[in-house]
């Protein structure tokens, strides 16, 4: 059932589900099919976490659909449903226009092999071998050879290749050069490899289709919940505290940062010393800054592409990626072809961000610059849709004190945390029993199959915990 | 459980987790993943599902066994024997 508050709830749960972001959704579908009473809690009054989409005005903005893996289509199989799976469509406009280069691709291996040989002049043997030894990664691997040595192993001195391979993952994950080597592997093996899709219909589609799968497993779902505390008694997990309300569990998952989970929801006190000393290591990761534009009714656009990576700036870095004033950004085109019968075209620009560069402003200041924000876009848009500026009737930004306001993450992390995170978010239960968390950690466990694909994992674990007991 | 009937089980699980699976040539002595599309996904879901239907607990440590299908019926016969 799908409840619009916490009254909706019972006393009583196998698993309770702290937040409905991709993971926690997972996490939740996945132990309700294999017969546990499951109740998922969301403090927002929309499911979805930052897979998510917001109306204005006749548009409809979508926050984090601007492309994903291949691997969705299975994923989707095996842990929703067929009818979410058949909605996955590719995106097969690929653009990066850059002081460096400008090209289209498929955004696949056989592509950018191609592109590689005649547009960079790198013989067809160095990308085999450089696909070949990212494609072999994994977990397990050392972990001490960071991105920027794996780039000048293969491509020594080519800041124009490492532009072409980083960019896109800096955007989808926050990482940079300085990251483990492995973290890149296994996110671009798993990304540049077999192109970007997308889902037709939206996010707000896709979120139903969810939640109708979940009602239908036996989810009891709460929205407008916040989860105040995760109430911990001898060492081990007892319940959760929603206002006035207790509502007891063997289990808790918590699909809210790993950092509020330890610090905010469960409390130091209910960790040991020698946890703690190592959940102090952990970095979160930085966040995001959108503008998002609306196109008049009456208006069309030219199709340019779907997803543009773009950049005036001469070299690529990431720190100038993440700079507030950055020249860097991706735009994503929807067409009305994204929700057929919702003939709009909107256009969403995303830029990394630091939480703290915007934070440190007043109110006006913070105005302003978002304003700046919005006006930088706009210039860089008309390069590619000239006079685009007439057709627009709503343009509004987001900063990472929204994405913080929405999702309640430490410092709005729109990635996680770096990846010493996942093994604090792999080995919470170790510490306190019954105690679980979800969600995006350690750059691999991020985007959303990262997420969706790490509720699997977790409620794995969290069988095996139930019954066990 | 017999060794076929333990056989049985891993191919039907095999083939709920993937339905075009090709499980008629399968060499039995061969790594599973290289012969199906099975990913480490894939693995996760066959100890899932063998938890619910018999509830035995196959700790990470010792997912490796289960590489080959002779490797999966020799770990989890003794294990089964009772089911
Ligand atoms: C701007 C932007 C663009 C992105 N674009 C893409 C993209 O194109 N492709 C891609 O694959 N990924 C993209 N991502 C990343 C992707 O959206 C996320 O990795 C993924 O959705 C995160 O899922 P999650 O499970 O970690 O949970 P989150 O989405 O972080 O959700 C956590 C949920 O927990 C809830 N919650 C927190 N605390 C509590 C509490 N105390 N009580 C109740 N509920 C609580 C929150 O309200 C939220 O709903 C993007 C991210 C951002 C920010």
């Amino acid at each position: 059932m799908l409840h619009k508050s916490i009254t909706g709830a019972g006393d009583r749960y196998n698993v309770v589900v702290i937040g409905s972001g991709l993971g926690g959704l997972t996490t939740a579908n996945r132990l309700a099919r294999s017969g546990h009473s499951v109740l998922l809690l969301e403090h927002h009054h929309q499911l979805g976490g930052l897979a998510t989409w917001f109306k204005r005005k006749g548009h409809i903005f979508d926050v984090s659909l601007h492309g994903f893996p291949h691997g969705m289509v299975k994923t989707c199989r095996k842990y929703w449903n067929r009818e979410i799976m058949e909605s996955i469509v590719q995106l097969k406009n690929i653009v990066f226009d850059n002081p460096q280069f400008s090209l289209t691709t498929t955004f696949d291996r056989n592509d950018f092999t191609g592109i590689l040989i005649n547009k960079f002049k790198i013989s067809q043997e160095t990308i085999d071998n450089f696909f070949n030894t990212v494609a072999a990664m994994n977990f397990y691997d050392d972990q001490s050879m960071s991105t920027r040595e794996l780039f000048e192993t293969f491509f020594p001195g080519r800041d124009d290749v490492h532009r072409l391979l980083m960019e896109p993952i800096t955007y989808a994950n926050g990482s940079t050069l300085e990251d483990p080597a492995i973290t890149y592997g296994i996110v671009f093996s798993n990304f540049m490899n077999k192109g970007v899709f997308t889902f037709k219909g939206g996010t707000d589609h896709l979120i139903g289709m969810m939640a109708d799968e979940l009602v239908k497993n036996g989810v009891t779902i709460c929205k407008s919940s916040r989860v105040d505390r995760i109430v911990t008694e001898a060492g081990r997990v007892r319940g959760v505290q929603v206002g006035d309300r207790f509502i007891e569990a063997d289990s808790v998952v918590s699909n809210s940062g790993i950092l509020n989970t330890i610090y905010d929801l469960a409390g130091k006190d209910a960790f040991p010393a020698e946890f703690l000393d190592k959940v102090k290591t952990v970095r979160v990761n930085t966040s995001s800054c959108q503008v998002y534009i609306g196109i008049k009714k009456d208006a069309a656009i030219d199709d340019i592409g779907d997803l543009l990576f773009v950049s005036t700036s001469e070299k690529f870095s990431s720190d100038e990626l993440l700079d507030m004033h950055t020249r860097s950004r991706t735009f994503s085109l929807y067409y009305p072809k994204t929700r057929p019968g919702h003939n709009r075209y909107t256009v969403v620009a995303s830029m990394n961000g630091r939480f703290d560069d915007w934070d440190r402003l007043d109110e006006s200041e913070y105005e302003t610059e978002k304003q700046a924000m919005i006006e930088r876009t706009l210039v860089h848009l008309e390069d590619y849709i000239p006079g685009v500026r007439q057709k627009i009737d709503w343009l509004e930004a987001a900063t990472p004190k929204t994405i913080h306001r929405y999702t309640l993450h430490t410092k709005g992390t729109s990635f996680g945390t770096k990846f010493e995170g996942l093994d604090i978010s792999r080995s919470i239960f170790k510490a306190v029993p019954g105690l679980f968390h979800v969600g995006s950690v350690g750059i691999i466990m991020s985007g959303w199959l990262g997420a969706i694909n790490y509720g699997v994992i977790v409620a794995n674990d969290v069988d095996g915990y139930i019954r066990g007991m | 459980m017999t060794i076929d009937e333990i056989k049985n089980v891993v191919l039907e699980i095999i083939q709920d987790i993937d339905d075009e699976a090709d499980l008629e040539n399968l060499n039995s002595g061969e790594a599973l993943r290289d012969q199906l599309d099975l990913d480490s996904m894939d693995f996760l879901d066959i100890v899932m599902e063998l938890r619910k239907r018999y509830q035995i607990q196959i700790p990470e440590a010792d997912y490796p066994q289960l590489a080959t299908l002779d490797s999966c019926v020799n770990y989890l016969t003794p294990r089964l024997k009772a089911a």
